[in-house]
């Protein structure tokens, strides 16, 4: 029996809650270990955990920062209305939360009474523990198909994920950091792996989707060396053994030509491909097509390069991936996802120490890996005639049997033609109008300024809620609620343990309450069995044979750890060896792509927007000369959040523009000028920070960008148009499964701004 | 505690900032003073093609090297919070081997 995990130590004069993080404030699910030193009610200190097993006493900035956050003047503590015709100005009105839950049922039920429950679409941001529960607020509460991430292409984890399904079922593979482990790097039989092949990921920043990013630096002290896929020389590149320095939008390229010479030089783990790939001849007729010197003209760097980093990833075991939203954010992202498995697979990396590991679902029935709509049919709440009707489920398909959600191109297009109206909209934890993950989000703005009735459920005001909502709910942060917390969602989850309410601020109430509350207005039949969060956790969420306190006593609940699970029965229900697909195997060829309307092999399309596709009009071209991406992280902030703490503004107070030397001498642009960033989809402005680190003919720009200093009322808000990255990235360019954009390839030019003053 | 100093590798210092912010917390310091600072030597290349970017965290006049906390049996703010693990406290003599064992460190008695 471990000991128990003292999650409340009472002191002399203060009272010492121990707890794991998600957001809000905003991060990805990672748990991190954090001990809130609380006096008179308030949070007067806050340190990190040095018990945690994987973050051990650190924290990041944004973590340090939450008493900042917590306490904020402007946080809003209590529900607030406004008029219909007041959207887009600074004029709300405080009213109880029984007011605001009585606008919401009236209107809710008028609209599904008029319209249907899909008329109703919840909206949610990414990262927060919304993630978990806003499909939830949609499925169980409203009764409502439509769940909408709304980024172009659902073009964040998602597309891995739902490649990952199709290939090998389940899971979300992970650099292996030794992360299931009490005695973590000193566990016997783990081992440390000889490459991570970091491609298109720069993990110190934002910890992605869970992963504790320094553990990366743990691994190197450990002798993992680097090698590093990326248009931009990060800061772990410059640590690392090699970078492959490639052109923005070019990594499928890339990644076929190692394939191609894995293949071809027999560098693969012929025992695995033979027992456990489906399709491998027809794959190594089609990787032939694409030598390293094909990819080194496509990516711009040296096939010797190429060839060298395929033959350390395939025949130094174990070897590891970390592939990032790069993956993702790629209309030909897809086959890049597909590639990168691949050669997971072939060399003998999946589900190996030192290798990826492959997550198994843990938690209860809330684990987002389990199919969220058959709890709306469950609960009696969703109709599956309704559910029938979820926006581009049926064009979608490849999307939508693992995904819950609508597709939100697909939903922007129905909305602006009109085959669809959006009678009511919850932005529950989404800055859609301004945000991060929305492309053009302006026309986001644009397709639901009439949107009949319009909740918003944040810890801050923000451009959306002022432009859109008729009623704000205020949201509670991590530190004032219980809950629970898996990194990666649950998709590979190395532990789960307790979110552990330490003060009351306000009257804001955590994502769980308010939908419990919500759901015995709607559905009391189903909702009324729950009598607090703490019910809901342990009847839904936690596991089944614990009372929520036993489940904090316990800590960090880490799972063991089982490699080879293809081996022994683990990835399948029904207990059979090998992966959870059609053919049992891992699939090089997919069986499920061509139902799609995909290839079931790989290949290469060049992004829609460059300087070398052929299809694009040459005007466009020559008008728009510079390579843009987007969206790398900083410290201090997560994604659109952060932006009023003022410790974290004060380290980087204004959004930059990466350029290199070459390109800022030639447009007259100093380090620090304001400037003007235009293609022909919009234009927005930010700081040049000139830098050797970019490429030549490549700039990169900071994302989700507003001012909550700027006027709140409409057309400003906040300022969320001057400087939002986003207004340059169209909707609609994705794949044929429906994944991918432009974020990290696109074009643009660059002028001195002399209106703006420095 | 005579001879007390950190042990910094900067190897790793990833330049994340966690230690100014903590420091701020443990002493409540106002906006604009530091027990501690994180320093940059920009990227630059190399003939050879690799990079140089060092971060390097140099403690300020305020730093007291977390005395009291440091009293109660814990690590001083920086060396607790620091995502590398980067910053290491101990004695003068005790760190000396540990520069002698690893590049690209330094000790700093503030």
């Amino acid at each position: 029996m471990a000991q128990e995990f003292e999650w409340k130590t009472e002191l002399d004069d203060e009272t010492i809650i121990r707890t794991h993080a998600w957001s809000p404030p905003g991060c990805h699910p990672v748990g991190c270990g954090l001990q809130l030193h609380v006096k008179d009610g308030k949070i007067v200190k806050v340190e990190g955990d040095p018990t945690h097993p994987i973050t051990r006493g650190a924290l990041c900035p944004r973590c340090l920062a939450l008493k900042e956050f917590i306490y904020h003047p402007d946080r809003i503590l209590h529900p607030m209305k406004r008029a219909r015709e007041d959207r887009g100005l600074n004029k709300w009105e405080q009213i109880t939360w029984d007011e605001a839950y009585d606008i919401i049922e009236e209107n809710a039920k008028r609209i599904i009474a008029e319209y249907g429950e899909e008329s109703i679409i919840v909206f949610g941001g990414t990262g927060r523990q919304a993630n978990t529960y806003y499909p939830l607020m949609a499925f169980m509460v409203f009764g409502s198909p439509n769940a909408c991430y709304a980024q172009s292409g659902w073009s964040c984890y998602g597309p891995r994920a739902t490649i990952t399904a199709h290939l090998m079922g389940g899971g979300y593979p992970e650099i292996d950091n030794a992360c299931r482990y009490p005695d973590r790097y000193d566990h016997p039989g783990w081992e440390a792996p000889k490459y991570i092949l970091m491609w298109g990921k720069e993990p110190l920043k934002s910890n992605p989707d869970g992963f504790w990013g320094h553990s990366v630096i743990d691994l190197m002290r450990r002798g993992t060396k680097l090698i590093c896929v990326d248009p931009r020389i990060h800061w772990l590149a410059t640590r690392a053994e090699q970078v492959i320095q490639l052109r923005p939008g070019t990594d499928t390229a890339l990644a076929l030509a190692m394939l191609n010479h894995i293949v071809e030089n027999k560098l693969y783990d012929k025992d695995f491909v033979d027992r456990w790939c489906y399709g491998f001849d027809e794959f190594a007729e089609r990787v032939k097509q694409y030598p390293p010197s094909w990819a080194a003209q496509i990516c711009q760097v040296p096939e010797e390069q190429i060839i060298d980093v395929a033959t350390k990833f395939a025949t130094c075991k174990h070897s590891a991936l970390g592939w990032g939203l790069a993956v993702d954010q790629n209309p030909n992202g897809v086959q890049l996802a597909q590639a990168l498995l691949s050669l997971l697979a072939i060399t003998g990396n999946l589900d190996e120490p030192g290798g990826c590991t492959l997550g198994t679902p843990i938690a209860g029935d809330d684990d987002p890996a389990r199919d969220m709509a058959r709890w709306g049919y469950e609960a009696g709440v969703l109709k599956p005639d309704v559910w029938a009707r979820r926006l581009g489920a049926s064009e979608y398909p490849g999307f939508s049997t693992i995904m819950n959600q609508c597709h939100p191109d697909f939903t922007l297009n129905a909305m602006q033609t009109g085959e669809y109206t959006c009678h009511m909209a919850y932005f529950h934890s989404s800055n859609v109008v301004s945000g991060a993950i929305a492309a053009q989000p302006d026309k986001w703005y644009e397709a639901l300024k009439d949107v009949d009735f319009a909740v918003a459920q944040e810890p801050f005001m923000n451009p959306t809620a002022m432009a859109l909502a008729d009623v704000f709910l205020p949201l509670a942060t991590f530190a004032e609620h219980n809950g629970h917390v898996q990194p990666h969602y649950g998709l590979n989850a190395a532990f789960e343990a307790a979110i552990n309410k330490a003060v009351t601020v306000g009257e804001c109430k955590c994502d769980i309450e308010i939908m419990i509350d919500l759901g015995k207005r709607m559905h009391p039949h189903f909702w009324s069995q729950f009598e607090s969060v703490e019910d809901y956790l342990e009847k839904r969420v936690i596991p089944k044979d614990m009372t929520f306190d036993d489940f904090r006593k316990a800590g960090v609940i880490q799972p063991e750890e089982v490699y080879r699970k293809y081996e022994k029965g683990m990835l399948r229900p029904d207990g059979q060896v090998g992966f959870l697909t059609r053919t049992g195997r891992f699939e090089l060829w997919s069986t499920a792509f061509p139902e799609f309307g995909e290839d079931p092999l790989p290949y290469y399309m060049e992004p829609p927007f460059s300087p070398y596709n052929e299809d694009l009009d040459p005007a466009i071209k020559e008008e728009y000369p510079l390579i843009l991406t987007t969206g790398a992280r900083t410290y201090v902030s997560f994604h659109s959040e952060h932006r009023q703490i003022q410790s974290l503004r004060d380290m980087v107070p204004d959004p930059l523009l990466d350029m290199n030397p070459e390109d800022a001498e030639k447009l007259g642009i100093k380090d620090g000028d304001w400037v003007l960033i235009e293609n022909q989809f919009g234009k927005c402005r930010q700081r040049a920070n000139v830098t050797p680190t970019i490429l030549p003919g490549v700039v990169h720009a900071m994302h989700a960008w507003w001012y909550p200093e700027k006027d709140p009322n409409a057309p400003s808000l906040f300022g969320a148009y001057e400087s939002n990255i986003n207004t340059l990235l169209p909707n609609g360019y994705i794949g044929k499964i429906g994944f991918g954009d432009t974020f990290k390839a696109n074009l643009c030019k660059v002028s001195k701004d002399e209106k703006m003053e420095v | 505690m005579k001879g007390d100093a950190l042990f910094i590798d900067y190897e790793y210092c990833s330049g994340c900032k966690s230690c100014e912010i903590a420091c701020r917390n443990e002493h409540d310091f106002k906006r604009g003073q530091w027990g501690i600072r994180v320093l940059e030597d920009k990227p630059w290349q190399l003939d050879d093609g690799s990079w140089n970017w060092n971060y390097i965290p140099l403690p300020s006049k305020l730093c007291d090297l977390c005395a009291d906390k440091v009293s109660r049996g814990e690590e001083p703010s920086c060396v607790m919070h620091c995502q590398a693990k980067v910053i290491e406290f101990g004695s003068y003599d005790e760190l000396i081997a540990k520069v002698a064992d690893k590049p690209k460190t330094m000790i700093i008695r503030p």
